[in-house]
């Protein structure tokens, strides 16, 4: 369990009571809400926690750290912003990988990079985005985005 | 039997893992042993927190609903425009992909070229069920740092494209 857990138990806790309080029929509907948002993520979840298990076990620490570690410099930063950007892995699921790869060495600097191009820039989704704003604006975006991460990788990495 | 089978199809996976994992301990296969120790810590980890984060989310939806925000799009400009924006992303869920519709709809209702692009931003990296994901796995200070680092950036990719674009007529399609 997490130390963290703690605060998601307490906090629903308290604003189910506070909510109940308020208005019974906002609260069950809210409640009902929030578990279909769960029961949809479920079992992909479960599934990606499978895979990263396997993950955790074929591949050593050593060459997390090797080629993610602090010592990847630019180098790490660069090949984990391309990663982000060509992989289409929903949110939610790339945070218990996020989360290993830290455990397992990667800097902060490349989980952030990685994170914030999974997220911001998409090359799989670029020509949809193309059709959305034109080839232009949606090429800028991404390029901006893109550098935006490797900024963003590396002031994380420097603050924590 | 096909429909059975259609309909269950995601729990295939998991179940043929549960197999795997009897058969390993039944034949004491050490790296199957190995991977499911993991598997634990890791599921421990999504249900010690993942179900309570769902609740506040889901109160949070019915308390504060989207279309109160809607109503301002549009109508604030400046800084206020901006909150509108980003908070209006906040309580959004899905893939970046899923709001290339919601630009245009921005666009139709006369947000400007800055907005649009800050919504996109904020709907990459603020969204609220995501903050929580994150603050559970990787900490409330990478949480911060990521988020404070990253608002101020794309805010400026906002100024940005709308300096550039302004005048090369800028335009969002319907699909």
């Amino acid at each position: 369990m997490r130390n963290d857990a703690y605060f998601f138990i307490i906090v629903s806790v308290v604003l189910t009571l506070l909510s109940f309080f308020l208005d019974r029929k906002k609260t069950v509907m809210g409640l009902k809400k929030g578990w279909k948002m769960f029961q949809n993520i479920a079992i992909p979840f479960v599934n990606i926690l499978i895979l990263v298990s396997l993950a955790l076990y074929l591949v050593p620490p050593a060459l997390i750290v090797r080629y993610l570690g602090p010592e990847s410099g630019w180098g790490g930063q660069i090949a984990a912003g391309v990663i982000g950007s060509i992989t289409l892995i929903p949110g939610f699921i790339s945070y218990p990988i996020a989360s290993v790869l830290i455990r397992e060495g990667a800097s902060y600097a490349v989980v952030a990079t990685f994170m914030t191009t999974l997220m911001m820039v998409g090359v799989v989704t670029l020509p949809l985005e193309i059709k959305y704003f034109g080839r232009n604006v949606a090429v800028l975006r991404n390029v901006l985005n893109f550098i935006a991460a490797i900024v963003i990788g590396a002031c994380v990495g420097f603050m924590l | 039997m096909r429909d059975f089978l259609g309909k269950h199809k995601q729990y295939f996976w998991p179940a043929g893992y549960l197999l795997l994992t009897l058969a390993s301990f039944a034949f004491g296969f050490a790296p199957g042993k190995e991977v499911f120790g993991n598997f634990t810590h890791f599921f421990i980890d999504m249900v010690s927190f993942i179900p309570f984060l769902f609740i506040i989310v889901g109160l949070f939806d019915v308390w504060f609903p989207k279309e109160k925000v809607e109503k301002h799009i549009g109508q604030e400009s400046g800084i206020k425009g901006i909150l509108v924006m980003i908070i209006l992303a906040m309580m959004q869920a899905g893939p970046l992909y899923g709001a290339f519709p919601v630009a245009y709809i921005l666009y139709k209702k006369g947000a400007s070229i800055k907005n649009i692009f800050i919504y996109l931003g904020a709907f990459a990296s603020l969204k609220i069920p995501m903050l929580g994901m994150e603050i559970g796995y990787l900490g409330i200070q990478f949480t911060l740092a990521r988020t404070l680092v990253s608002l101020p950036l794309f805010i400026a990719i906002g100024y940005f494209m709308e300096w550039y674009f302004k005048d090369r007529d800028f335009k969002v399609n319907k699909l």
